[in-house]
Formats: C-alpha cells, sequence, structure tokens
C-alpha cells in the first residue's frame, strides 16, 4: 500500500491462468453470493420491477448494497428529483470503494489505463478482499481480480433470475421476514469490521446523526448526512 | 418483461454512480497525496454507512426488525458466516412475527 512495496514488486501482467485461479480462489465466497443475488431478485419481485429491470440493475450497476438501498426508496424514483436522489445515495453508501481502489493503485497503477481502469468494475467487496491478500502474498497477476470479479458478476445476475421468479410467488415479505435481507445485510457486514469500542465511536456519531436527520428531513438524506458526519468523526478521532 | 424508461434511467445512473466510486480511489491516488486524515475518514466509512442506514430503517419497520438484525448480527459474530447471519435475521423476523411477539 506504500511507495515501499511499490519498489519491491515484480512486473504486473495478466493471464489465462490467473483468471481461472481467480475464479477458484472465489469458490468460498460463491454460495454467498448466489444466495444475496437471489434475495436481490425476490425483494425486487416484490417492489414492482420487472424481470429484465431487476437483471439489468444487478448487471450493470453490480454493487449489492446500493441495489437494496434502490429497492427501499423504490415508488421515489419515477420522477427525477427522486433519480438524483438515488444517484446521491448510492454515491455515498459506494463511497467505501475510493479506500478499496486506491489500495490497488500500487499493483494496478504499473499497467496502462485500458488495462487498469476497466479491471476496476470488477471489484467487489469479497472480491477485492482476496485478490488483495493473494497480492500480499507476492502475487502480482492482475487477472485475479478480474478473473474473480467476473465469476461474481455471472452468479450475481444470474441468480438474480431464479431469486425473483421464487421471490413474485410471495405474497407478504413481511410474513416471510424478507423486509430485514437488506438491514440484516448491512449489519452483517459490519461484524468483521468491530476493531473495538474506540473505532466504533463514528458508527455511532453516523447512526445517531442519520436518526436525527431522519426525524427531521423527509427523504434519504439520513443516508447521506449520517454517513458524511461518521466520517468526520472518523478523521478527527486521533489513533491511539 | 417490461422495461420502463425512468427505471431504465435510475439504473444508468446508479451504474455510472458505481464505476465513478470505484475508479475514484485508483485515480486520486495517482494525482494527489491522500492525507492521513482523509483516509481515517475513509476508513471510519464503511461502519458509518452501516450505521447511517440501517438505523432509521429498523426505527421505521418496527420492533420485529430490530431484534431480527440483533439475531443476524450475533449469528454472524458466532459463526462468521454472512450468509448465515442473513439468513437466521430473516427467521427470526418471520417467527416474531407468526409468534407475535413483535410486528
Amino acid at each position: 500500500m506504500t511507495a515501499v512495496s511499490e519498489k519491491r514488486e515484480g512486473r504486473v501482467y495478466y493471464s489465462w491462468a490467473g483468471m481461472i485461479e481467480g475464479a477458484r480462489l472465489a469458490l468460498p465466497v460463491m454460495p454467498g453470493m448466489v444466495m444475496f443475488g437471489a434475495a436481490f431478485g425476490a425483494l425486487a419481485a416484490q417492489n414492482g420491477l420487472s424481470l429484465l429491470e431487476a437483471t439489468l440493475m444487478s448487471a450493470l450497476v453490480y454493487a449489492g448494497a446500493s441495489q437494496f438501498v434502490a429497492l427501499e426508496m423504490w415508488p421515489e424514483i419515477a420522477t427525477f428529483g427522486g433519480i438524483a436522489m438515488l444517484g446521491l445515495v448510492t454515491a455515498t453508501v459506494n463511497m467505501r470503494f475510493v479506500l478499496m481502489t486506491a489500495a490497488l493503485r500500487p499493483w494496478f497503477g504499473t499497467l496502462p489505463s485500458w488495462q487498469s481502469y476497466p479491471a476496476l468494475f470488477t471489484v467487489t467487496d469479497p472480491g477485492w478482499l482476496i485478490a488483495m491478500s493473494y497480492h500480499a502474498r507476492g502475487g502480482r497477476d492482475a487477472a485475479i481480480l478480474v478473473g474473480g470479479g467476473l465469476a461474481f458478476w455471472l452468479l450475481w445476475f444470474g441468480s438474480t433470475v431464479p431469486g425473483y421468479l421464487l421471490g413474485a410467488m410471495v405474497s407478504d415479505q413481511k410474513t416471510f421476514g424478507l423486509d430485514v435481507i437488506m438491514p440484516a445485510f448491512f449489519v452483517v457486514m459490519l461484524v468483521p469490521l468491530w476493531r473495538g469500542a474506540r473505532r466504533a465511536i463514528p458508527w455511532a456519531v453516523a447512526g445517531g446523526v442519520a436518526l436525527l436527520v431522519a426525524a427531521l428531513v423527509p427523504g434519504w438524506w439520513f443516508i447521506i448526512i449520517g454517513s458524511v458526519a461518521g466520517a468526520i468523526a472518523g478523521g478527527f478521532i486521533h489513533e491511539s | 418483461m417490461s422495461l420502463d424508461p425512468m427505471v431504465l434511467l435510475a439504473i444508468l445512473v446508479m451504474a455510472t454512480m458505481n464505476y465513478l466510486m470505484r475508479a475514484a480511489g485508483f485515480w486520486v491516488m495517482a494525482h494527489v497525496p491522500l492525507t492521513r486524515r482523509t483516509q481515517r475518514m475513509l476508513e471510519a466509512l464503511p461502519g458509518a454507512i452501516v450505521a447511517a442506514t440501517v438505523l432509521p430503517i429498523i426505527v421505521r419497520s418496527g420492533p420485529a426488525a430490530g431484534i431480527a438484525v440483533a439475531a443476524a448480527a450475533a449469528a454472524m459474530a458466532t459463526t462468521g458466516s454472512s450468509f448465515l447471519g442473513v439468513a437466521i435475521g430473516v427467521a427470526t423476523a418471520a417467527a416474531v412475527r407468526a409468534l407475535g411477539i413483535a410486528g
């Protein structure tokens, strides 16, 4: 992640073997990916999207967290104002990608732009983690990230279809608890990030501010204002 | 198999925003050095996003959702499986409602 490792590393390259190895390293996470893709499809059916719309969203957006939030906001996106809000919320929810791809710079930075920028589309939380640990072990094949990312991508929008068909058969999502998929998915992502109470102060700030904003301001500003407040708090808490 | 033009626009806006976020960190690193403070802000962000999104949604959805999300977090912390965590969360919400404990 630093200039030191940049000097230390050997030539960065793409290989077909790396594509396959990347997909193989992704295997343990695949069942979870399929289940979440299917859960997204089921919720999309519940929220009135067509099968084509749900699948297109999974294929083009390819970011589960923001897709689940979009479904929460769904009826409101029928207006241009609603779509602008959705764009802002999407950017906020996926701002974590900024830090993730910043960490890819020492590895992918030596490749020409046409080889590095398209690869960034395939970055997902698990795919990034797998690729970073491969790189930390000394690997330099850029195809590890892309191979894993493409395998996840196929599974992600492929699993949206059966999920949608099942979801369309469920009459009341609350009876089956489907409405808690999104908040449960978010909270589950939070658990591995736990590094002690001190590091969680920004989370508390974010949650408190978001609750306040949600009570006072209509719409979805609470996600944006709460997240930014939490990040600012994080910037001002000094490491001990 | 319908595709509403507004829905298509929404999907394209989301897709663009997401690609911009994915490319931004990589681009920024080549052009401006990240300060320690910015780095810490970005590190705090994932957790902050989750807290800011989930708490108000739980308050809106009611106590069953709160119980379910707590169960999901506990399952994730003990098993380390995100899938199991969400599955237990969903099952808890369904059970709590079926038993009439909370709505």
